[in-house]
């Protein structure tokens, strides 16, 4: 059977094939659909963990159990799970298990676009990369197999690209007469203390040693030779623009990127007269190659940032362009929070007071564009409040009261929470604003410990955030309605003049959530065109709900689309002349 | 490898309904018999920020995006992004666009204003080009929503595959209660 899969369903398709029993994640674009489709799999247990090293973790567990386990995450998300993964390499598995790095070349949404194919060499761990849907599917199946044969973890590496794009998957079942999993105990492979991690550790080169050797017969590296003239090294997405912009060109086609088959790129160099690399990001393979004392051209023509497409490798190679069509000088459309959004106000008052905010990742994070711009600083997942206390030591005693933490919910609970413990430990100050809006709205709206529900749809508990701050030692606990200007401003200025830490909890739910009875629609307001004095105060949230309406009235006048407008209040609350009201 | 392959972009605003058009789109190739590959880069753009879906089918596909320049057909759901897309398009290529302006954030807020004669701008450079007007037509067919429905159906006749696998691909795809109005919609876009 055929069907049309995205390469993200289809590895979840392949992990159900393989007989996977666990899969876990935190997440995170491009890789959050897998596991949004591993849970429609009953064979599966999927769940969603606070972070990405707790995911792994899970993923270790089950394996070391028996049981086939897959582990999903952004590329930045191998950072947060580095620790056990070096490790792991040492231990190896027992049911194999899959770990799936999915990369985010041009960063069309995460904040650097690092290249984890570094990652496998760094911890020495085999990675597969597929080029289409159907790959993902195989390569995924494959990569158990590979798992249990060389008793190693295995990395699934995509782009962007790979996760997002659809194209067709032949279907298979899912296999059977896998080992059932058991307690087994064996300290000398599982326990890495120093004396039993330094047998493993030449069992791990030895693996990689073996893993370059046969990875010279294996399918999934591919040796193509079609015109002599010219051989391309390329694995991925690559492999497609390749085929695409150049059709005669020999290829080496790479399911297998680490470690590189030495010796099919040996042969394939002997049997073509220019050999070129063709990689997204860093010069991964072409080093290797060149360390081989092969030459090679790559980054001499091919960009090291953002990611490749057909014209940009027609551009490398000097092909003709299309004549180019001008589409004119056109306004942006950047994302924008929805209209209703919780985070809103907050960022207003934060404007208003002058706060300086150090920032963390989600919907909120888009706090820092105009017309709110109020947000300072963003680095990474959880850093937010570690960043606020480190300014606080340095600035002098006036400025560190303008310093404000800024975190969501499914962020504080995945690291942030650190940062607040070594505030309070440290007897540091800063104010840290929870934004607990109730799910982990950027990826797409997930549930998380703090939403009441698993990935399963099962009810769970629902952390209490005043109750865990409490028991972190903080003494200044205060929960505001971020549609209550007023009262969010008063709280934020006393908050951020007291010199101990504090934190603000904001309590309204994102207007995306679809669980029944958690978002709210309330009533729509309007303006009344009478009393509207063209003052323009409304606009100041920047709420796609409001628009400005140049041609009416003498100097134009403010309109709500009452099909956008939540009736969140916000607007209505800065309105001096009482222009906006309710709908009747 | 263009000659044998078939390029098309939908283009608009998140929230608009193009990645379940785009999803339509790429089973009635399927269903046709065709290979097919379709790209989109989802997540930030989420909100309400620009999107563009790529489209591409023939006998065997390559590159899940269209290479730049390349596109044969952009089927634009709001006029900006349209314009905005139309140096992916091929000289020559076709132009399918709803008559609809959606502000951006700089326009909201009363900065700029939404640019003027973007339909002539097309029109200059792509002759052939079919402005729909998607709502009211959509309500015509019984539902105002639909709007994208029609604008595939005014697509669909500008490609060489049969009714009935555009018909079979909306069955599968589209929720049971919308079905009848979203058939007729198409219809109605086919006859364009």
């Amino acid at each position: 059977m055929k069907e049309i899969l995205s390469g993200n369903e289809a590895i979840a398709r392949g992990a159900f094939e393989a007989g996977c029993r666990v899969a876990c994640a935190y997440p995170g674009t491009p890789s959050t659909e897998i596991l949004e489709n591993t849970v429609n799999y009953k064979e599966i247990d999927s769940s969603w963990a606070p972070n990405e090293k707790v995911a792994l973790e899970v993923g270790i567990g089950a394996s070391f159990g028996g049981g086939r386990a897959l582990v999903t995450m952004k590329h930045v998300g191998v950072n947060v799970a580095a620790d056990p993964l070096f490790t792991l390499s040492y231990t190896g598995v027992n049911g194999g298990l899959v770990l799936v790095t999915a990369d985010d070349p041009e960063m069309h949404s995460s904040q650097n676009e690092q290249d984890n194919r570094n990652y496998a060499k760094f911890a020495k761990i085999p990675m597969l990369e597929p080029s289409d849907s159907q790959e993902c599917k195989e390569f995924t199946r494959l990569g158990f197999e590979i798992s249990e044969q060389y008793d190693t973890p295995v990395m699934l590496r995509t782009t962007t690209r790979i996760s997002h794009s659809k194209s067709i998957v032949e279907l298979n079942d899912r296999v059977t007469g896998l080992p059932e999993p058991k307690l087994v105990k064996n300290a000398a492979k599982l326990v890495m203390l120093p004396g039993n991690a330094r047998v493993r550790h030449p069992l791990v080169e030895e693996r990689m040693v073996n893993l370059a050797k046969d990875g010279a017969t294996m399918a999934l590296n591919r040796l193509e030779l079609r015109n002599p003239a010219m051989g391309i090294i390329t694995s991925g997405v690559c492999y497609q623009y390749v085929r695409e912009v150049l059709p005669e060109a020999s290829t080496l086609k790479l399911g297998m990127i680490h470690p590189l088959p030495t010796e099919l790129i040996r042969e394939f160099a002997a049997k073509v007269e220019k050999l070129y690399v063709v990689e997204e990001l860093d010069p991964f393979i072409e080093e290797q190659v060149k360390s081989l004392g092969i030459t090679v051209i790559g980054k001499d023509i091919l960009p090291v940032c953002g990611e490749l497409t057909p014209g940009r490798i027609r551009n490398a190679f000097g092909l003709p362009e299309p004549a180019a069509t001008v589409a004119g000088k056109l306004p942006g459309r950047p994302p924008n929070m929805c209209p209703g959004c919780p985070h809103r106000g907050v960022f207003f008052a934060l404007n208003q007071l002058k706060a300086y905010v150090t920032g963390d990742i989600g919907c909120y994070t888009l706090g820092f564009m105009p017309p709110l711009s109020a947000m300072d600083t963003c680095v990474c997942m959880g850093a937010s409040i570690g960043m606020a206390t480190g300014v606080s030591k340095v600035v002098s005693e006036e400025e560190r009261k303008r310093v404000v933490a800024v975190i969501g919910d499914s962020t504080f609970l995945h690291t942030g929470i650190n940062g607040l413990m070594d505030m309070v430990y440290n007897n540091s100050s800063a104010t840290v604003v929870i934004l607990d809006n109730r799910i982990t709205a950027m990826t797409g709206r997930q549930d998380n410990p703090a939403s009441g529900f698993t990935l399963m749809d099962d009810p769970t508990h629902n952390i209490d955030f005043p109750l865990l701050c409490k028991s972190l030692g903080v003494k200044h606990i205060r929960v505001v309605n971020p549609f209550d200007l007023e009262q969010t401003r008063r709280v934020l200025q006393e908050e951020m003049a007291r010199p101990e830490p504090s934190v603000i909890i904001t309590d309204k739910p994102c207007v995306l959530v679809k669980r029944e009875g958690v978002f709210v629609k309330g009533v729509e307001l309007v303006v009344e065109v009478d009393k509207c004095t063209s003052c323009r105060v409304c606009l100041k949230i920047g709420c796609p709900a409001i628009e400005w309406r140049p041609a009416e009235g003498k100097k134009g006048k403010a309109y709500i689309d009452p099909l956008l407008c939540t009736g969140c209040d916000v607007c209505r609350q800065l309105c001096k002349f009482e222009a906006i009201g309710r709908a009747k | 490898m263009s000659g044998q392959i078939t390029n098309i972009l939908l283009v608009g605003v998140g929230g608009q309904g193009i990645l379940l058009a785009s999803e339509v789109l790429s089973e009635t190739c399927m269903l046709a018999g065709f290979d097919v590959k379709k790209s989109e880069i989802h997540g930030m753009s989420q909100r309400g920020g620009s999107v563009v879906s790529h489209v591409r089918y023939g006998k065997e596909v390559f590159s899940p995006i269209v290479p730049e320049g390349e596109g044969d057909i952009l089927f634009g759901f709001e006029l900006m992004e349209t314009c905005r897309s139309l140096p992916l398009l091929k000289q020559g290529g076709t132009v399918v666009a709803n008559d609809l302006r959606i502000a951006p954030p700089s326009v909201l807020m009363g900065l700029e204003p939404y640019p003027e004669g973007l339909a002539e701008n097309i029109k200059a450079q792509f002759p052939d080009f079919l402005l729909v007007d998607g709502q009211k037509l959509a309500s015509e067919a019984g539902n105002a929503r639909a709007a994208n429905t029609v604008l595939l159906g005014a697509v669909s006749k500008r490609l060489e595959i049969a009714e009935k696998y555009w018909v079979q691909a909306l069955e599968k795809m589209v929720p049971q209660k919308a079905l009848e109005v979203n058939k007729r919609a198409f219809l109605l876009g086919r006859s364009l």
